[in-house]
């Protein structure tokens, strides 16, 4: 059924929102386009004068003219290492090559020589998790001088560190998902791995060098004096050592070697679910500024967001008029039929028994998730409690866990607590989470967390007689609030890649679109629940 | 009537002819050569015979063949078309003496006609005025200023040995005439050895006017005049009828002239009567002068049919099968007002050098008549003629009639080789040509102008950069990204821009450095919030923009690339199919930038190919009487580095 809107687009509330949204949305987008700038003018004119192609244009020239590019961790590392590596020195997305989805991983050599920062490793390999689990065909662009020794304790030794991108290659390679290297630049020391590592290795002539060591470290080891193309230029590699296998003439060349690379992997999407004709949302997506709230604790709708992100603004409510705290409903993104889970208010046992059973239904029929989320939390008290809220909220966050069809994570408004559990926070492994500029994320607010230390504390002050102002209360108050009001910001979670980055509110549909179809790239499984306790 | 005719021609004038026959009921023979096998005249006759090579001295010269294809076919009679052997007497008594008839003039009117200064003095006689000159022996500076009073100034002196302007002069005075004469002479002298001189009238903005007639051998009509000023080298370009300012009682003694040229010479068939006109105050019946006879069906005919409603080829098959005259002179009227433009494959930029290619795409408007020899998919080769349209409109007055064919032209679609589309369209906006102010000098007075708006504007190349990218589709992909736009090189064969696509129909493109905002936006492209009539279509040989201002751009293949080494000029190419006629260097010889290497004879033109850096010749890589391709290499130079 199709779904009405309450909003009034010339009011007073509609426009005060819009411009609170905008706002918020001038700052993310400042932190995007600083992210995009990468090491600066300046050492983007070196990178340049060295003959290389800026390292956004490689990644456009890789794909399809006009095809779209979802960037994963666009703003990672944002404040972080005193803002010396702008989206952690390299850049990531799905992007179409002949019309199939392919992770792209670029390295930016204009920040820092592409040398990895703890956040540009985490970032390529959460590349690399979501390639593997959409079955993505991955290049890599490879343009680094390997670890940052600095930071050397945080990048190299542990599971998730540097030596992880190579396992998780060679894996991937076994998975039957193609990784294609391209060298434009330095691949040094275990960075030589990524083009060893994979199946086709394109190397620019008198420009891209793979070696263990560099020329300096070889003439210290041994007093051999050699040039760095000598060692491991793109002849040598196409040659001799046959490291590399296609010698390209220049950036461009190779990118187009590469694009016809992938046109030769015969891969073809599986059959998955019954797509139909796309169709915009008789809503317009422009009007979500305007009808959500700017502050979180104003409540709406939630149908309001749907109304203007789903195909022809259809949706099939199910369960409307039970545990009415949550929404949940069939729906077609872009012709991708998906189950809506949303939040419209905090979550009740009723809400939570809804939501496992819908996502039932779901996994049941294949079909793909989308959380809506905008949770403060389930509900507490003693109430609440007594009738098992804990264990109704853990049959929701058991079908959400375990079920195994693609879920999309939208982070609309407040993340907090189990709520985020419920509604496939990043622990649950969502494909992809994307968040509003809008949005904030953490155990629990500000406000609750620092009035749960001012009860404990007080409880201690008064228990050995003394007392306690309320001036000297909010003093100990302030800095907990002021912690969680810059912990919870939606760029200080992005920068550490608690999701894959910030997006404007209005392209919802279209990031949900492309965010599907790269899931879909890999078949849906048959879901196995684990035990729901009755 | 003939019941089967054979045409002894191709191209446009082939295919003309077949609809004639067609709507009258006869069959029709087509000849062709190799070249031709697929072509379009081939495919719309009845019948279609061989002749041989692609060389039309091998095939459309070989009266012979054509002869025996006729009888072996049952075709009785032979429609030569234009060109070819058309004007040739002995292949008319050839065709006659076979028992065909030839439908055109008899060999006698074709002789009489052939020579000119024969043909002058003949016409004389008839009473049609011809451009007063003296030619005479008579070298005494007296008696050629005598003559050349006699003649009227402004006069002409010619070398008699001339050419490329040495040893002219144009004398406005009689005062200056001694003077003008000494030099000329003198410059005649150094330059050919030959100091004679002739005296001419010079005729100030001459107007190229031509009277179309009409005999059955005895009588003869006029269908009016044309006017084909606008030319280009003697290269008509746009032809029209009526001739603007032409008035009732010079069109009546121009067209007495040319009945009474045709008629003291028995003329059977169509035929024009060109005039010189001076244009320099109006046209005045003492104003104009016998050039010479075309004794043939002309290229722009299809204007005086536009004009006066009657088919000229149908009144020559019937004039030929015996049928008088089909019409008295004062049943012929004009109608409005008709226009012609000759569409070419030519590089109008390189000095409107001929062209080949593949059509890749061709379409044309509704609303005009067309008349070509080619298809989409056809060649345009380098053994004949590269016209691939003539394009006539008709309306009302000269005013609307030009209108329709800027219009036809705008809308008129060619990809494959380049032409002078563009060119022509410029002209339609020409604001003298609209006002009617034509002369044979307008054309080169304007050229740099013409060609300059006729060139590709950079707004029509970044729609072709469109184009190439895959996006004229405007729902096409809207290259969706979380923030801001990806940018991305598009090159084609000789330049490449910048893409940014900012949503589906909506990309920004630069190119040298500045930027164009392309929207697709109420179904047309608008280009820095200007609409343009463009259409972007895709096509084998590439991207072609249409709607004016076009331009084709070729995809590059990103794979294909040329080895580090090489690209410094070294190589000398040929820039179009054609025949070596000579190689002026050798291996080891020195040379200069510019410098002559090799001359190649391609479209009935020479071309010099010259050093494009001052070098050593490494090696010359074609012989004289080579036959080669567009883009094979003829001479070497050394490597830079060496020849330093």
């Amino acid at each position: 059924m199709k779904l009405t809107s309450a909003a009034l687009t010339g009011s007073d509330g509609f426009r005060t929102n819009r411009e609170a949204h905008l706002a918020l949305l001038a700052v993310a987008r400042e932190a995007a386009e600083a992210a995009a700038a990468g090491g600066g003018a300046k050492a983007l004119e070196r990178h340049v004068g060295r003959g290389k192609m800026p390292p956004r244009e490689r990644v456009a020239n890789l794909l399809d003219p006009g095809s779209p590019f979802l960037e994963i961790g666009a703003t990672a590392a944002h404040g972080m290492y005193d803002g010396a590596a702008p989206a952690a020195g390299v850049i990531a997305g799905i992007g179409r090559v002949h019309g199939q989805d392919v992770m792209v991983v670029a390295n930016d050599a204009t920040v820092k020589g592409g040398t990895y920062y703890p956040m540009t490793v985490k970032k390529h390999l959460r590349a690399q998790e979501i390639a593997e689990e959409c079955q993505l065909p991955c290049v890599y662009l490879v343009d680094s001088g390997g670890a940052n020794l600095p930071n050397q304790d945080e990048v190299f030794p542990d599971r998730d560190h540097f030596g992880r991108i190579f396992f998780n290659q060679a894996r991937m390679s076994a998975l039957g998902i193609p990784q294609i290297a391209v060298v434009m630049g330095s691949c040094t020391a275990g960075g030589a791995y990524v083009p060893a590592m994979s199946d086709v290795t394109i190397i620019v002539r008198d420009q891209g060098t793979i070696f263990l060591a560099g020329p300096p470290l070889v003439r210290a080891a041994t007093g051999e004096v050699v040039s760095a193309e000598d060692l491991g230029g793109g002849d040598v590699h196409t040659r001799l050592s046959g490291v590399a296998d296609y010698l390209a003439e220049d950036d461009a060349h190779a990118l187009a070697m590469a694009r016809r690379a992938l046109g030769n992997l015969n891969r073809r999407r599986p059959d998955t679910v019954q797509w139909q004709s796309p169709e915009p949302p008789a809503h317009d997506p422009d009007e979500i500024l305007g009808v959500v709230p700017a502050d979180l604790r104003t409540p709406y709708d939630i149908r309001e967001v749907i109304a203007r992100v789903v195909d022809g603004s259809r949706f099939d409510e199910f369960k409307a008029r039970f545990g009415e705290t949550l929404v949940t409903g069939f729906a077609h993104v872009e012709g991708c039929p998906v189950g809506i889970v949303a939040n419209n208010g905090v979550l009740f046992s009723e809400a939570a028994q809804k939501g496992a059973h819908f996502i039932e239904l779901c996994s049941q029929r294949g079909v793909p998730l989308v959380f809506l989320q905008n949770i403060t939390g389930f509900m507490v008290g003693r109430k609440y409690e007594n009738e098992g809220i804990a264990r109704h909220g853990a049959k929701m966050v058991t079908a959400v866990a375990t079920t195994s069809v693609p879920k999309i994570t939208m982070l609309v408004g407040g993340s907090f607590g189990a709520g985020n559990y419920g509604m496939a926070g990043r622990a649950y492994s969502p494909r992809f989470l994307w968040t509003w500029p809008n949005s904030r994320i953490s155990v629990m607010g500000g406000e609750q967390a620092a009035g749960v230390l001012a009860t404990v504390r007080r409880d201690g002050i008064e228990r050995q007689g003394g007392t306690w102002s309320a001036e000297d209360e909010a003093e100990f108050k302030r800095p907990t609030i002021e912690m969680f009001d810059r912990q919870s910001h939606p760029l200080y979670a992005s920068a550490r890649l608690w999701d894959d980055g910030i997006i404007d509110p209005r392209k919802t549909r279209d990031v949900l679109s492309l965010s599907l179809r790269a899931s879909l790239n890999a078949p849906i499984a048959p879901t196995r629940f684990g035990i729901f306790r009755m | 009537m003939f019941s089967k005719i054979l045409i002894a021609n191709r191209g446009e004038i082939a295919c003309r002819v077949i609809d004639s026959c067609r709507r009258l009921g006869v069959a029709t023979v087509a000849v062709f050569s190799d070249a031709d096998r697929g072509a379009r005249h081939v495919a719309m006759a009845d019948e279609a015979v061989h002749l041989g090579g692609p060389a039309p001295a091998d095939s459309y010269l070989k009266g012979e063949a054509i002869i025996a294809a006729a009888r072996a076919t049952g075709a009785q009679a032979i429609h030569p078309g234009y060109g070819f052997l058309s004007e040739n007497p002995d292949f008319v008594e050839a065709v006659e003496a076979a028992g065909l008839v030839f439908i055109g003039p008899s060999a006698r009117a074709i002789r009489a006609m052939g020579l000119k200064d024969a043909a002058k003095a003949l016409m004389e006689e008839a009473g049609v005025p011809v451009v007063p000159g003296y030619h005479g022996a008579g070298q005494d500076p007296g008696q050629l200023e005598a003559e050349a009073g006699r003649i009227g100034y402004p006069v002409l002196i010619k070398a008699v040995a001339g050419g490329g302007g040495k040893g002219m002069r144009r004398v406005d005075e009689p005062a200056q005439f001694a003077d003008a004469l000494a030099s000329a002479q003198s410059e005649a002298r150094n330059a050919f050895g030959n100091a004679a001189v002739l005296i001419e009238k010079y005729v100030l903005q001459p107007r190229h006017i031509e009277v179309q007639v009409f005999g059955d051998g005895h009588r003869a009509v006029h269908l009016f005049e044309r006017d084909c000023s606008l030319q280009r080298r003697h290269q008509k370009v746009i032809e029209e009828a009526p001739a603007p300012g032409m008035s009732p009682e010079i069109r009546r003694i121009m067209g007495a002239a040319a009945v009474r040229a045709a008629e003291a010479i028995g003329y059977k068939g169509a035929g024009t009567i060109e005039f010189i006109v001076d244009g320099s105050d109006g046209l005045r019946p003492d104003g104009f002068w016998f050039m010479e006879m075309n004794t043939r069906l002309q290229v722009e005919h299809p204007v005086t049919e536009a004009i006066t409603g009657i088919d000229l080829v149908e009144w020559q098959l019937r004039v030929a099968s015996g049928e008088p005259l089909p019409a008295r002179q004062e049943d012929l009227h004009i109608t409005g007002h008709a226009f012609e433009a000759r569409l070419y494959a030519e590089d109008v930029p390189a000095g409107f050098l001929p062209a080949t290619g593949r059509l890749a795409h061709l379409h044309f408007p509704g609303g005009a008549r067309i008349e070509t020899g080619v298809r989409q998919g056809d060649a345009i080769s380098p053994w004949y003629d590269p016209m691939i349209a003539k394009v006539v409109t008709h309306g009302p007055t000269r005013a609307v009639a030009l209108r329709a064919l800027e219009a036809a032209l705008v809308d008129t679609e060619v990809a494959g080789s380049v032409t002078n589309l563009d060119f022509l369209i410029a002209l339609t906006r020409h604001e003298g040509f609209r006002k009617g102010e034509v002369d044979t000098g307008l054309i080169g007075r304007d050229l740099d102008a013409l060609i300059a708006s006729a060139e590709p504007d950079p707004r029509s190349r970044a729609l072709a950069v469109i184009g190439l990218a895959g996006l004229a589709d405007p729902a096409a992909r809207g290259g969706a990204t979380l923030w801001q736009p990806l940018r991305r090189t598009i090159a084609w064969e000789g330049g490449e821009a910048l893409l940014e696509v900012l949503g589906p129909g909506a990309a920004r493109v630069t190119l040298d450095g500045t930027a164009h905002e392309v929207r697709w936006q109420g179904d047309r492209w608008w280009v820095d919030d200007a609409l343009r009539r463009s259409r972007i279509v895709s096509h084998d040989a590439g991207v072609s923009v249409f709607g004016g201002r076009n331009v084709q751009l070729v995809p590059l293949d990103p794979l294909a690339r040329r080895s580090a080494a090489g690209g410094d000029a070294a190589l000398t190419l040929s820039p179009m199919p054609g025949l070596v006629k000579s190689v002026h260097v050798e291996a080891g010889q020195q040379v200069r930038e510019g410098d002559r290497l090799a001359v190649l004879e391609a479209m009935k033109m020479e071309h010099s190919l010259t050093a494009a850096r001052d070098g050593v010749v490494a090696e010359v890589l074609a012989r004289p009487g080579d036959q080669v391709e567009a883009g094979a290499a003829l001479i070497r130079l050394e490597a830079a580095e060496a020849a330093a």
